[in-house]
This record gives structure tokens, C-alpha cells and sequence, in this order.
């Protein structure tokens, strides 16, 4: 566990450090009319949505899965409920809508993989590449703008820390102790490392994917929202775009595997802390903020590198 | 216990000829149906719809397309899969652009772009195959990488102004019938025909059959697996290179924000051909019919005017969950 | 006699601790077909192995057509004309039977391939086995038996003088069987050196010319097939283990009442129909070689393979096998003999492997209380001396022995009515072998029904009450009381008419 976790906190440090050197004034927070603002704050508000759907991630991946609809599933929410409150709807009763609606997205990955077997990387590329259509047909193609300051709250509100960290702590919060103080965790991990054993020894695994599918859904819905409520605004064609990946490369850069089995929460957190520390840092130091592609590029790279361990049989097995 | 043995020649359930239509080429007839049956609806509700030109249009509008749709191929031929294809069009038409700009003659920006690609598929391949990272996050890297390059190279869209290019680009090309073509479709069609053969006629594009369908076997066979694992991202990487120029011609420009979310299209429309995402099934040709299929439900949607373009996504979406059942169906039966 | 066309001499191949073979000599002479013969771990793939050149040797040398060789790997092997064909066909379906016939080595023109000269030289080589397929048809399309036979022609097509055959009949019936045979004698007869794996003694009586046995990593013996007994043969392969057992104290009171019912319970291809009776209290044992259908019996009464006929009745009850959990449901554990694959969770730790069948049988909602499952790791940890004694230990890194008591104890927990037993003690050592015996006696003395396979009749015998026989995916016969090894061996052995045995055995 704690060798897992060595390469993303050395990571993470030392873009902490780098900030601290480019900018002394990096760890500073100020309080203002009750709202508390600085560097760190930052990183994690515009964190939260990438941390949320990795979370949901992490469990899918656990399970030997992926999940690619994230993105278009967080557009969808968003398009559902500012169309709804656009129409005069309650906000809540949207968000409620939105949530439903992404879980039962959840449910219809889960099916495909879960009861008909497909791959989970084609089975959700299907909601992948449907999704935004379907949520460019909610919205009509429009970028829909509403004025609903609860709803806003959401993504841009405070309660001392914006609303958007405490939202996607207290998920992590309840992800931990969820899978912890149930079974969950246990069955999850089984059915990722050993999928015949635990076949035979009982595990229900067609339940266990089916419930990490729309777990993973109904994160992209929260996530969703509060992207869309950020800017009080539902755009079906770049909202959450490419957040899936984003997602992925968290939860990989965390030490949990594509090949499925032990997780880590706090390695997942730690992975989207990285993500939004390199943003940031490349800003700070003054490259230009298009370019942390680059460098995103080199951390997976090296960070997959580090983890993985060299197929020595390739070398002196079979002659090529 | 000990059955009577049977006198040699008369080789009982052996001997039959199995002599029906074989099942891995329904995926394909699938494909070439959908796009009759398309094609043929456009063809009944709007006049004009069945002419030579439109047909052309067909392939002038995705001439890069299926360039990528012919690397992804053989990528997922193996097993494997490129998402950094977008990208590296983007990449491609950056570089183009740029050295354009600066004055570089076109042979000579033809000859880097397309050796840029072939070397980041060679690195992304290397490291697939020695390091055994999935080639899901490699090909993330590079996509992320190659884009990341692209801004490093200029933010800003770049026209380009050489006369070559220009010249390459408005060109064209007038078949019997008074149907005219691009030079970029001919250059796709080089490439499918070049394809096919590498595919179906040498050992190389054997061997990525082979891997695909059972690496370890085609280890004991003796097979040169290492030269194919990373061959095919090398090939994808060229593909995506030429892409990226005929995209350029196509825009005569180079952009970052070009070709976002392509790789998408690739894989979709090698699905829908009738290829196996888990490899070792497919044909070139059923990844070009499904690029058309592509193409035309595009073409219908603009026709109809009133049907908005979200809906060729979720057209698509739907295909693709078609094709999936599909091939679970086959599956199952064999 | 010729000079044989392969010799191993003094071979040992070791692996981080296990010694997989011993000093093992083997010859192989041209135009004969030679069986290789014994139990799981015996070492016959090791053997094989060392051969192509997949494992290093840590003694010995190998001779191939008298030259000193020492191979990098199959590739290697075959191109100096020793071919391999694997039990799971090591071919590509997804391709034409010419192509996996001749890829690699396909005839070219102007360097691309020359369809038409392929498929030409495919049926050529098919027509040698006397195999009339169309070569431009894909492999998936023909029967498993087809699949084998296409891999033998491959395998001959590089004029193999060494033909290894790694269990090449186990999936096949009798009529793919004769054809199988039949092309193994024309390749024999045109001087090529056969060497067969098969666990159907039958079979290897009626192809075999000479045979060689191993045991745990070492050589029994080479001998002619003619004059070698069935009997001879089964207890060269079994051997015998005495001193290892603890006496077990076997109460001899009466079983209760039947628990488990099969009646005609069977699978097309895996076992023959079977009538099963199993009474709580009782150690019934099943005995048998490996692929004699002793696994394949396990697997269908715990629902992990479906039967396609017959039926299960638990406390006179009908049930209904969907799967393992219905299974369970009714009081039913099954530890697999493939501990790695189909046993431990290996990443896991201890306390979640041992607890898992419970959770799993609770779902994921109501998860077994940290007390409870506290005092149960602590209870079976120390009641089958799971070492080491730390319920956070990583299952993966702990011994054969502790792992398979860490399973035994996962079933333990759901108290289950009957535990079924796949090879328990095999690969793990003798003092976690006498515990796990000595627990099986335990279990049935308190009530509890047990169905035990094991490869080691003296153990089966030691422990069971009664004794069920296997072969050729066949029950033979079910023997009760006192019964000796003789009378098993004399069965497994088979070679007579089944009755006939049945009735010297009771």
C-alpha cells in the first residue's frame, strides 16, 4: 500500500514545492466576507469535478472496467437541469431529474456489460459517442443560460470552502465509508482480481459491476452539475469534455490498475490533486496553460513507467 | 471401449467441405448493407441525393478519414487501440502550417510530418510493447502529447499560403460522367489499396491477423509478434500523419483545435465495418464502407434540414450498439 | 535397435523452490510412438518443456539426433524438427486452415504471398494425414477435433522428425480419437518419432509402443507397452506413500441420512450420467486418474459446470444447480484443485479470503460484523494452524499448504452440509497434509458430509468410508467398507469388462 502511494505523493510534492519557489505566496488563504480564497482553494474547487468522477472511476476500473460515457453523462445532467429550470422548474426537482436520469444511464452500461458481456471500453463507448447527442438533442443544440442562484450555489457557492469541495470531499467521504464499513469494498476487489474464484465462492459479481456502473453514472451526474452551475449555463458540446480521461489518468496515476483488483481512494485523490496542481503550476510558472498537455503527457508516462514492471520473459523468452 | 478403426481415406465427419457463407464476413455484408440501405433512402426522399457527386462528396469530405480508419484497422487488428489519431492530425496539420510558413519547401514538409507520425507511433508502440502499459493510456499520453505540441507550436490557427498545397488542394480530378474528385481521395485510395495488400498478401499483415487472435500462438508459431505489436502503431502514427495533411488540404490551414475528438470517428467507424475491438477480425475494406456509412448519415441529416446534426451522433451511437450485438451474436453461435 | 533420435540424459529442471524434475532420463526412438505417463505434477510437461527449450536445465543433457542441442524455445525446436501440438489447440481460429498450416513459412512471389501455391500445399499436407478439408476455410468453422488434427499437419509440415503430442485426445470422442490414431501411425510408419501425453489408459495401450513413467519430478521407469501391465502401470504412476498418514481415528458408526442425491446427473463431453449418494457424516471418496471425470463429478454437483441431464436432490429436495450460488444455498462448498486460478482472491489478505464465501452469500449490504469475522480468522487460524498467524497477511504470499487451509476455512465458516474436496493436499507439505486429513475425519465425526478427491488412493482409502471410482469419464464402480488399494488400482487400471471387475470387487 504505502510503496503504491509513493510516486504520486513524490509527484505532488514536488509540484507544491515548485509552486512555493515560483510563487512564496502559494499556501496563503484570506477570508473574505466569509469566503475563503487562495492558490490551494483554487486547485481544489477546480478539482472537484474531476476528483468526483474519478472516484466513481476508481470502483468501475476496480472491477476490471472502464467507463468512457463520464463525460457525455456529466453533459446530459447538465443539459437536463438547466433546460428544466430554464422552463421554470424548481431547481432541486431538476437536479433530481438529472440524477435519476444518470443513474439510469448507469443502469444500461451495467447491463451491457454486466448481463450481455461486452467489453466495458466498447460498451460504454456506445453512451460515449450517443451521449452528447442526446444531450445536444435536450438542449436543441443551444447553450442554455439560467438564473437560478440556488442552483448556482452548486458550483460557484460558499460555505466558507466553495460548495463545489465540499461537495466531492464529503463523496470521497462517503465513497470511503461505503465501501469500508459494508462489503462492498471486499466483493468489489474480489470480483477485480479473481473473477472464477469468487464466482465460485458465491459472489453475486453481475450486482457488484451492475452497482459500480451506476455509481460511476450518477458521479458524473454531481460532477455534471456542478460544471454546469459554475457558469449557470448547460453546454452540451464541451461540457465534462474529456474528463473521462482526465479521470482515468487519475485514478491510473493513484496505483490503481487497469487490470483491475486493489484500489486506492486516496491514491485517486492524490492522482486528480496531481492533474489540477500541473494546471495550475504550469500557469504559475508562466507557460502557456495551453501547453500542460505536454506535461500531463510526461507524468502518465512516467508514472506508468514506475509502476510497471518490465516484461522481462519478452526479452529472453521466445526469439523474436 | 476401442473403436473398430476405420480403413484410411473414409474419414467419417472429417471429410465435409464446410461451403456457406463464412461467418466472419457477415459483420462486412452487414456494413455494405447499412450503407445500400442509406444511401438508398437519401436516394428515395430527396432528389439529387443518387448522383455521381454526391457519392464523390462522399469521399472527397472523408478522404482523412479513412486514412485514420485504415491505421486504427490494423491496430485493432492486434488487439490494441490509438486514441492519440486525432491528435496527431492536429499535430500534423500544425507542423505542416508552421514550416510552410517558414518557408520549407512542400516535399520536404511532407517528408517530416509523415516521419513525426510514424515516430510517435514507433515510441507509443516501443513502450506497449516493452514496459506491457495498456495501449489505452500509452495512446492517451500521446494523444494528450501530441496536442500539448500542437499550442507549443502556436495557439493560433495558421493558414497556409504555399502554392503547392493550394495547387493540391483545389485541384481536381474529372471522371467520366462529369464527377469530379480531389487529389486527397486518390491518395486515400492509394493508401486502402496499399493497405489490403500489406493486410491479406505479406507476412507481416498475416502475422497481425495472427496476433489478434491468439498472441500466444502466434509466439509458438514462431511469428515475429514484437516487429507486429509495434509495426501496426507505427502504421497507425503514418496513417494519422497523411490524415493529417490531406486534412490540411482540406482546410489549408493548420490548427490545434482541429480534428477534436477524430479518434472517436476512427474507432466508430471501424467498429461499424465489422472489425472486433478484441482483434484479429476485420477487413479494410469494411472500415472504409463504414466511414461511408458515416459520411452518408452526415449527408442525409444536412439534406433533411430539419433533423439537427446532434442526431448523427446519436445515429452513430445506436450503429455502433447494433454492430456490438452483432458480433455477440456470431459470437455465440460459433 | 537405432539410435534414438532424442536423449535426455540426467535431466533436472528446478524452479524457485520446487525441484520440478530429478535426474531424469528419457529416450526417444525413431518410428515408435512413446507414452509419457504420470499424475499431475509429475513433471511430463516439464519434461516437455525442457525439451523445446522453454526451460532451463539445471542438470543434464539433452542429445537430438546425437548432436548435444540446447534449444532457445519452441521456434528453435521446431525449425530443428521437433514440433509441438498442445492440448488447447495453439492455433489462430480467426484464420484459414492454410494459413495456420503455413504461416510463417507461406510459399511468396515477388515477396507477397501466393494464395493459390498455399492452399495447393496445405491440401497437400492435409492429404498426407488423410484430412479432406477445404484449406481456404477458416479454422473456427471446423470441430476442436478438426482444429487438433490441423495442428498436427502443421506440425509436420516442417518434416518433423519429433512429433510431441501434450495431450492431444482429451477433448476429443472415440471416432476423432481413431482418426487421430490413425494419422499418428502414418507418421510412424514414415520414421517419425511420436512421443504421447494422455491420461486414457486405453488409448495409450492401443498406440503406444514403449512407455515412461514419472512421479513427483523423477523417473519411475521406461518400459515395453506390451509387456507392462495395467495394474503395473497405474501403481508406477500412483505409487505408494506409506508413514505419511497419522493414524485417523475413523469412528465406524452408522452414516445418517442421505444428503445429497444425483441421479443420472451427467455432461455431454465432460462425464458420463452418474447415480451419487451421499450421506451426512460419511467421507465418501472419489478416486480416480487425472481426466477420468473425478473433477468433472465435483463440478457438476456444486453447479460450477451445468449438467445436461439428471438431477440433484439435497434433503430429498429437488434442486435446481443455476449456478454455484444455488449451490451454497443448500449447503454446498467446493474447493477447486486449481488453487491459483479458481481458489484465493491472492491480492487479498487473509481475513477477507477467509470471509469472503459468508460476505458473499450476505451481499454486499449487511457486512459480516468486524467482531465476528475477528473471532472467526482468530477461531480457524489457529484450528487449522494457518501460518503465518496474521489475519492482514497477503494471501498471494503465503505457502500451498496455508493457502489451501485458508480455503478449507472459508467453507468452514458457512457450515456447510457438504464440503467437496478437489485434490486438497496435492502440491503442499506433509505436516499441513496430515493436519488437513486429520480435520476431514474431525468434520465427518461431527456431522458433516465430505466428498474427497484425491490422485493418492492410500489417502482416499485412509480417509474415505466409501470409495467411488473413475475412468474414461465413466463411474465403474463404488466400493464400501474395508476396501484395499489393490482392489482401487485393479479398477482405475480397468482393461476387462467393467462388470467383470465390479464383481471381483465385491
Amino acid at each position: 500500500m504505502k510503496n503504491r502511494l509513493l510516486w504520486p505523493v513524490l509527484a505532488l510534492v514536488a509540484l507544491l514545492v515548485l509552486n512555493v519557489v515560483v510563487t512564496p505566496s502559494f499556501f496563503s488563504l484570506r477570508l473574505q466576507d466569509g469566503h475563503l480564497y487562495g492558490s490551494v482553494i483554487d486547485i481544489l474547487r477546480n478539482g472537484a469535478p474531476t476528483l468526483l468522477i474519478a472516484l466513481g472511476m476508481t470502483l468501475v476500473i476496480a472491477t476490471r472496467g472502464i467507463d468512457l460515457s463520464v463525460g457525455a453523462v456529466a453533459a446530459i445532467a447538465g443539459a437536463v437541469t438547466c433546460t428544466y429550470i430554464a422552463s421554470g422548474g424548481d431547481p432541486w426537482i431538476g437536479m433530481g431529474i438529472a440524477l435519476l436520469l444518470c443513474a439510469v444511464l448507469g443502469l444500461w452500461n451495467g447491463f451491457l456489460v454486466s448481463v450481455l458481456g461486452i467489453q466495458p471500453i466498447i460498451a460504454t463507448l456506445v453512451l460515449m459517442t450517443a451521449g452528447r447527442g442526446i444531450a445536444m438533442l435536450i438542449t436543441e443544440g443551444q447553450i442554455i443560460t439560467v438564473d437560478s442562484p440556488t442552483y448556482r450555489e452548486v458550483g460557484a457557492g460558499f460555505l466558507v470552502l466553495p460548495i463545489a469541495i465540499l461537495i466531492s470531499l464529503a463523496v470521497l467521504g462517503l465513497v470511503a465509508l461505503v465501501t469500508r464499513r459494508t462489503a462492498l469494498g471486499l466483493l468489489i476487489e474480489s470480483v477485480g482480481v479473481n473473477p472464477s474464484a469468487s464466482r465460485l465462492a458465491g459472489v453475486k459479481s453481475r450486482t457488484i459491476i451492475w452497482t459500480v456502473y451506476v455509481f460511476a453514472a450518477v458521479c458524473a451526474g454531481i460532477a455534471g452539475l456542478m460544471i454546469s452551475s459554475n457558469v449557470s449555463a448547460a453546454d452540451a458540446n464541451s461540457a465534462g469534455l474529456w474528463i473521462e480521461m482526465d479521470a482515468i489518468l487519475a485514478v491510473v496515476i493513484g496505483g490503481t490498475s487497469l487490470a483491475g483488483g486493489r484500489y486506492s481512494l486516496t491514491g485517486t485523490l492524490l492522482g486528480a490533486l496531481i492533474i489540477q496542481t500541473l494546471t495550475t503550476t504550469v500557469y504559475t510558472v508562466g507557460i502557456a496553460p495551453e501547453i500542460t498537455l505536454v506535461f500531463k503527457a510526461i507524468v502518465v508516462i512516467a508514472v506508468c513507467l514506475m509502476q510497471a514492471p518490465i516484461r522481462i520473459r519478452v526479452r529472453q523468452g521466445v526469439p523474436a | 471401449m476401442t473403436p473398430p478403426a476405420k480403413p484410411a481415406g473414409t474419414s467419417g465427419g472429417f471429410g465435409q467441405v464446410v461451403s456457406k457463407v463464412p461467418s466472419r464476413f457477415l459483420p462486412v455484408i452487414a456494413t455494405f448493407v447499412v450503407f445500400v440501405a442509406t444511401f438508398g433512402v437519401g436516394s428515395a426522399r430527396y432528389e439529387g441525393f443518387a448522383s455521381g457527386q454526391v457519392m464523390a462528396n462522399l469521399f472527397i469530405d472523408n478522404a482523412f478519414l479513412i486514412v485514420l480508419a485504415v491505421g486504427m484497422t490494423f491496430v485493432i487488428l492486434t488487439g490494441g487501440i490509438d486514441l492519440s489519431v486525432g491528435s496527431v492530425v492536429a499535430l500534423s496539420t500544425m507542423i505542416a502550417a508552421a514550416a510552410l510558413q517558414a518557408g520549407w519547401p512542400a516535399w520536404l514538409v511532407v517528408i517530416v510530418v509523415l516521419a513525426a507520425g510514424s515516430g510517435l507511433g514507433l515510441a507509443m508502440g516501443w513502450v506497449i510493447h516493452r514496459f506491457g502499459v495498456q495501449p489505452f493510456i500509452v495512446t492517451l499520453a500521446g494523444m494528450f502529447l501530441a496536442r500539448g505540441l500542437c499550442f507549443v507550436i502556436s495557439v493560433e490557427s495558421v493558414s497556409i499560403k504555399n502554392p503547392t498545397f493550394r495547387d493540391l488542394a483545389t485541384g481536381s480530378i474529372e471522371l467520366p460522367g462529369g464527377v469530379t474528385i480531389t487529389y486527397g481521395v486518390v491518395i486515400a485510395l492509394v493508401v486502402v489499396i496499399a493497405a489490403m495488400y500489406v493486410l491479406h498478401l505479406t507476412r507481416f499483415g498475416r502475422t497481425v491477423y495472427a496476433v489478434g487472435g491468439s498472441e500466444s500462438s502466434a509466439r509458438l508459431m514462431g511469428l515475429s509478434t514484437t516487429r507486429v505489436k509495434i509495426g501496426v502503431y507505427v502504421i497507425s502514427g503514418f496513417c494519422s500523419a497523411l490524415g493529417g495533411l490531406l486534412f490540411s488540404l482540406y482546410m489549408l490551414s493548420g490548427y490545434s483545435l482541429h480534428a477534436v475528438g477524430m479518434e472517436l470517428d476512427a474507432i466508430a467507424a471501424v467498429v461499424v465495418g465489422g472489425s472486433l475491438l478484441s482483434g484479429g477480425v476485420g477487413f479494410v475494406i469494411g472500415s472504409v464502407v463504414g466511414v461511408l456509412v458515416l459520411g452518408t448519415i452526415q449527408t442525409l441529416i444536412s439534406f433533411e434540414g430539419t433533423l439537427s446534426s446532434w442526431w448523427t451522433k446519436i445515429v452513430i451511437g445506436a450503429l455502433l450498439l447494433a454492430f456490438i450485438a452483432l458480433q455477440r451474436i456470431i459470437v455465440r453461435k460459433t | 535397435m537405432t539410435e534414438p533420435v532424442v536423449d535426455m540424459r540426467g535431466i533436472s529442471v528446478e524452479f524457485p523452490g520446487v525441484k520440478a524434475l530429478q535426474e531424469v532420463d528419457f529416450r526417444l526412438f525413431p518410428g515408435e510412438v512413446h507414452a509419457l505417463m504420470g499424475e499431475n505434477g509429475a513433471g511430463k510437461s516439464t519434461l516437455i518443456k525442457a525439451l523445446t527449450g522453454v526451460h532451463p536445465l539445471a542438470a543434464g543433457e539433452i542429445r537430438y539426433a546425437g548432436e548435444s542441442v540446447s534449444f532457445g524455445g519452441p521456434a528453435q525446436a521446431q525449425a530443428a524438427g521437433i514440433s509441438t501440438v498442445y492440448q488447447e489447440v495453439n492455433l489462430c481460429v480467426n484464420l484459414t486452415v492454410a494459413e495456420n498450416i503455413l504461416l510463417g513459412r507461406e510459399p511468396r512471389k515477388f515477396g507477397r504471398i501466393d494464395g493459390k501455391a498455399m492452399r495447393a500445399r496445405a491440401a497437400e499436407l492435409l492429404a498426407r494425414i488423410g484430412l479432406h478439408i477445404d484449406p481456404g476455410s477458416v479454422l473456427e468453422s471446423h470441430p476442436i477435433a478438426v482444429q487438433q488434427l490441423v495442428a498436427i499437419a502443421r506440425a509436420v509440415a516442417v518434416d518433423a522428425r519429433v512429433l510431441v503430442l501434450d495431450e492431444p485426445t482429451s477433448s476429443l470422442d472415440a471416432d476423432e480419437v481413431a482418426e487421430l490414431f490413425r494419422i499418428i501411425r502414418v507418421l510412424r510408419d514414415e520414421g517419425v518419432a511420436v512421443l504421447f501425453v494422455s491420461h486414457f489408459l486405453e488409448q495409450v495401450y492401443e498406440i503406444s509402443d514403449r512407455m515412461t513413467v514419472l512421479r513427483n519430478g523423477r523417473l519411475v521407469g521406461e518400459y515395453a507397452t506390451a509387456t507392462f501391465s495395467r495394474i503395473d502401470l497405474v501403481s508406477a504412476m500412483l505409487g505408494r506413500e506409506m508413514g505419511v498418514l497419522e493414524e485417523i481415528e475413523r469412528r465406524s458408526g452408522t452414516p445418517g441420512d442421505p444428503l445429497l442425491v444425483a441421479e443420472g446427473l451427467g455432461r455431454k463431453g465432460s462425464v458420463a450420467p452418474f447415480d451419487l449418494e451421499i450421506r451426512s457424516g460419511e467421507v465418501v471418496g472419489l478416486a480416480g486418474l487425472l481426466g477420468s471425470g473425478r473433477t468433472e463429478v465435483a463440478r457438476l454437483l456444486f453447479g460450477a459446470d451445468k449438467a445436461d441431464s439428471g438431477r440433484v436432490l439435497v434433503d430429498g429436495k429437488p434442486v435446481h444447480l443455476r449456478g454455484p450460488r444455488s449451490a451454497i444455498e443448500v449447503g454446498v462448498a467446493f474447493c477447486s484443485e486449481d488453487r491459483k486460478a479458481e481458489g484465493v482472491v491472492a491480492d487479498l489478505t487473509v481475513r477477507d479470503n477467509l470471509i469472503l464465501a459468508m460476505q458473499a452469500a450476505r451481499g454486499w449490504a449487511r457486512p459480516v460484523p468486524r467482531k465476528l469475522a475477528d473471532e472467526l480468522v482468530a477461531k480457524y487460524m489457529e484450528m487449522l494452524d494457518i501460518r503465518p498467524a496474521n489475519p492482514e497477511a497477503i494471501v498471494g504470499n503465503l505457502s500451498g499448504g496455508n493457502q489451501q487451509k485458508v480455503l478449507l476455512a472459508r467453507w468452514l465458516v458457512t457450515e456447510p452440509k457438504l464440503l467437496i474436496l478437489d485434490e486438497p493436499t496435492r502440491g503442499i507439505d506433509v505436516g499441513a497434509k496430515a493436519q488437513i486429513q486429520k480435520l476431514v475425519a474431525d468434520l465427518a465425526t461431527e456431522g458433516m458430509a465430505v466428498l474427497f478427491i484425491s490422485a493418492e488412493l492410500e489417502e482416499v482409502v485412509r480417509i474415505a468410508d466409501r470409495v467411488v471410482v473413475m475412468r474414461d469419464r465413466q463411474k465403474v464402480a463404488e466400493l464400501d467398507g474395508e476396501v484395499g488399494v489393490d482392489d482401487v488400482m485393479a479398477l482405475i487400471a480397468g482393461g476387462g469388462d467393467v462388470n467383470e471387475i465390479e464383481a471381483v470387487a465385491s
